[in-house]
């Protein structure tokens, strides 16, 4: 069979993701796109052009190969498609099913232009996934230089930092507050968007390979301060993201069933509370839930009360307020997509400004104001403003805050010297390495933008491990 | 994985653990607490620190079997492990000679303000202590804060050991006869006694500490499940506290938070009753 021309790639369609039924998948927690199989896989990488300048690659936070990687797929080299992509990427199974490529890479693609751009999401899921059952090319350490560093928080940030430092042979030692190593891929993100059993394996493949410690169960700033980490490594990064979840300064947001996505998130994906009591933290869900935000944690947070309404069996309503317009909404399109599917009820220009709660405690209901959008604002995006008068008020038991994170201080203890913004986030003096102000200590990830994706994370962590190793083989010395 | 290495039975529902966790035990104060999982399907159980040895390694954890999590604690062995145990969280105790201080202790909140009254001593202050429980099986420790207290009143609600009073009663005589001489309360104990103690030594204006007990989930800061209502707004009380001023503090919102999970907490515990009956007919049937 002769290789197809340009004009026959063209003429194939983008292949739909196979996807559990939106109904069905309302009353479980599972996964709901369910992968390319190797047939559609092949398909679609028969669509990739490889262009001469592949645009793709230049959207993409820390450079995976896209058109190399492809064409080995649609060659049916399986093994060399994992090879290459893991030379930028070392965490494809995750980030294939959680980056916004339809901000990214997938925009770039010439095919974009007619809507259709490669699914070069899916196909970085794909490899991902033929890689973590067939392990087939593990990655590969240089020998041992004698270095120690220390990766505070397991998050995407660090575990990239990690693997790119320990690579270069470098002993690692990371350091998790919680339980569980992964950080937002485990407490945030859902396990019908992104299952556990993928991150679990994807972190537990590569620590092996590398011989990379993971100290779980010490929160640094309380076990351990950023000095004494100081003290026994040559270098530290830290990558511990944005924890501290956000409250509306409005009356009434101490009442039951008033709570942060973060909490909410962390009983259901961390301590499984959708399968309480098999597992012993319980998990609330109201019959009418207001979900306060429109970002990704938003909308995940959304779709497991509706999930969870489904398992309790209440008939109810998952409503997301939004203080912006459809236009403004800062979610990835496909969860927003998702989201609708499965029933979420979408209030624009719609802003709390009371709680109320009854006798008990609990929370009955919300005040809310409509809102219109005045002129740009800071972040480019139309600032909303109160219409005066338009108050109403909406029957609710359950108000989950989504409305941003900060970083968590708690590491910043005994830690003078590092300069942080009036956000809370780590000030670094170059973004292409991640350096603080405190010598021998980089930071990247949520922690110094603020909370973003979990691959602005992996690039911040690749540019400062290549710092970091740089530094360690005193290729660069001065501070 | 962490050791239990000891295991002493207070009463039937009090029970003491010494359990290996150099990483917890090199930096532990008076007045922090730990995060303690049993197993994977376990939940994140805030406890208070009750001792700990620095050399050996080792802390000290009291409990009372309340609900599910720590009923099945209790059932625990030494050589048993622990899947977590993180620390220490919270803001230490603010340990300095105040003159005289008075130490309150109710029930399982004894353990707690064990190691406080013990700093204190150690600060030079001059400590009255007073410890209760609803009845004689639930007190412990007596001897130890005899140790380090100056003067010890011990009451049970019951009388059937020391005084029949609540511990306001002999705490509002004390602050009646010496009041002007003493700097400063410490109350740890359930969450309606604190906010009886608070309102008992409020008339007299003396500072008031009380380490609240909250619903966690990660202990670190991250979920807020923890949130008190204080005079100023609402804080966490696993990275603000656990220690607050007892005056400042909205008593009956943190009540109304603390009985939330009250529904699924009674259906935790039907469910772990009804795994140690199967278990247990499991295990007639395998002998047999």
């Amino acid at each position: 069979m002769s290789p197809l021309t340009q004009r026959e790639r063209v003429k194939i369609p983008r292949q739909r993701m196979p996807e559990q039924d939106a109904v069905v998948r309302r009353g479980n927690f599972n996964e709901v796109a369910l992968g390319f199989t190797e047939e559609l896989a092949i398909a679609e990488a028969n669509r990739c052009l490889q262009c001469d300048r592949p645009y793709c690659v230049e959207g993409c936070p820390v450079e995976v190969l896209i058109p190399q990687f492809i064409r080995a797929l649609r060659e049916g080299d399986m093994v060399g498609a994992v090879a290459i992509m893991k030379v930028k990427n070392s965490l494809p199974a995750i980030c294939g099913r959680v980056c916004p490529q339809e901000v990214q890479c997938e925009i770039r693609c010439v095919l974009a232009r007619k809507g259709q751009p490669v699914a070069i999401g899916r196909l970085e899921r794909f490899v991902g996934d033929y890689e973590l059952a067939m392990r087939t090319c593990p990655l590969e350490r240089k020998l041992p230089t004698g270095k120690k560093v220390a990766v505070v928080g397991t998050g995407p940030a660090g575990l990239t930092c990690a693997v790119d430092v320990a690579r270069e042979g470098h002993a690692v030692t990371m350091f998790e507050s919680l339980h569980a190593p992964g950080g937002v891929l485990v407490y945030g993100i859902p396990e019908f968007r992104l299952p556990k059993s993928v991150v679990h394996a994807e972190i537990d493949y590569a620590v092996e390979c590398l011989g990379i410690e993971i100290r779980t169960d010490h929160v640094i700033g309380r076990t351990l301060t950023l000095s004494e980490l100081l003290a026994e490594y040559d270098a530290v990064f830290l990558g511990t993201g944005a924890g501290l979840p956000s409250f509306m300064r409005i009356p009434g947001i101490n009442y039951n069933g008033v709570m942060s996505a973060n909490e909410f998130l962390t009983r259901v994906n961390l301590m499984k509370g959708y399968l309480f009591p098999e597992y012993d933290t319980p998990v609330k869900v109201g019959r009418k839930v207001a979900v306060i935000g429109a970002g990704n944690v938003a909308m995940d947070a959304a779709r497991c009360a509706l999930r969870l309404q489904t398992l309790q069996g209440k008939d109810g309503e998952v409503h997301i307020v939004y203080r912006r317009s459809r236009d403004e909404v800062p979610a990835r399109a496909e969860e927003v997509h998702h989201a609708e599917e499965e029933g979420v009820i979408f209030d624009f220009l719609t802003n709390p400004v009371e709680i109320f709660g009854d006798e008990k405690g609990n929370v009955r209901g919300m005040r809310c104001i409509r809102m219109e959008l005045g002129e740009p604002d800071a972040s480019g995006r139309r600032s909303p403003r109160p219409v005066p008068g338009s108050e109403f008020d909406m029957e609710v038991d359950m108000v989950i805050f989504a409305l941003g994170t900060s970083p968590n201080p708690l590491v910043f203890m005994d830690a003078s010297g590092l300069e942080r913004t009036k956000y809370g986030t780590v000030v670094v003096k170059d973004e292409e390495t991640g350096r603080t102000t405190m010598p021998r200590v980089w930071a990247g990830g949520d922690v110094v933008t603020g909370a973003a994706t979990v691959v602005s994370a992996m690039g911040a962590g690749k540019r400062a491990a290549a710092d970091i190793n740089r530094f360690l083989a005193n290729e660069v010395t001065d501070w | 994985m962490y050791r239990i290495l000891e295991k002493e039975v207070l009463s039937d529902v009090t029970k003491l653990m010494v359990v290996e966790a150099p990483h917890v035990a090199r930096k532990a104060q008076a007045g922090q607490f730990v995060i303690v999982r049993i197993d994977e399907h376990g939940e994140r159980i805030p406890l208070t620190i009750a001792d700990y040895d620095q050399e050996a390694g080792t802390i000290t954890l009291i409990f009372q079997e309340v609900g599910k999590s720590t009923m099945h604690l209790g059932t625990l062995q030494a050589g048993d492990t622990l899947a977590t145990l993180a620390g220490p969280l919270g803001h230490p105790t603010e340990v300095a000679n105040y003159g005289t201080v008075v130490c309150v202790g109710g029930g399982v909140g004894i353990a707690p303000i064990y190691p406080i009254t013990r700093a204190l001593k150690e600060a030079s202050n001059y400590v009255i202590s007073i410890i209760g429980a609803r009845t004689r099986d639930l007190l412990f420790w007596e001897d130890r804060m005899r140790a380090v207290s100056d003067e010890l009143i011990v009451c049970t609600d019951d009388g059937s050991y020391g005084r029949k009073a609540l511990v306001t009663e002999p705490l509002k005589e004390l602050l009646e006869a010496r009041g002007p001489e003493i700097a400063r309360v410490w109350a740890i104990g359930p969450a309606i006694m604190m906010k009886f103690v608070s309102l008992t030594t409020r008339p007299f204006n003396i500072p008031t500490i009380v380490s609240l007990n909250t619903i966690m989930i990660d202990g670190t800061g991250m979920c807020g499940g923890c949130r008190v209502l204080l005079e100023e707004g609402a804080q966490f009380v696993c990275v603000d506290g656990p220690e607050f001023d007892g005056h400042k503090v909205d008593w009956d919102n943190l009540l109304a938070r603390l009985a939330f999970y009250r529904e699924e907490e009674r259906l935790a515990v039907e469910h772990w009753e009804h795994e140690c009956r199967l278990e247990g007919v499991l295990k007639e049937q395998g002998g047999a």
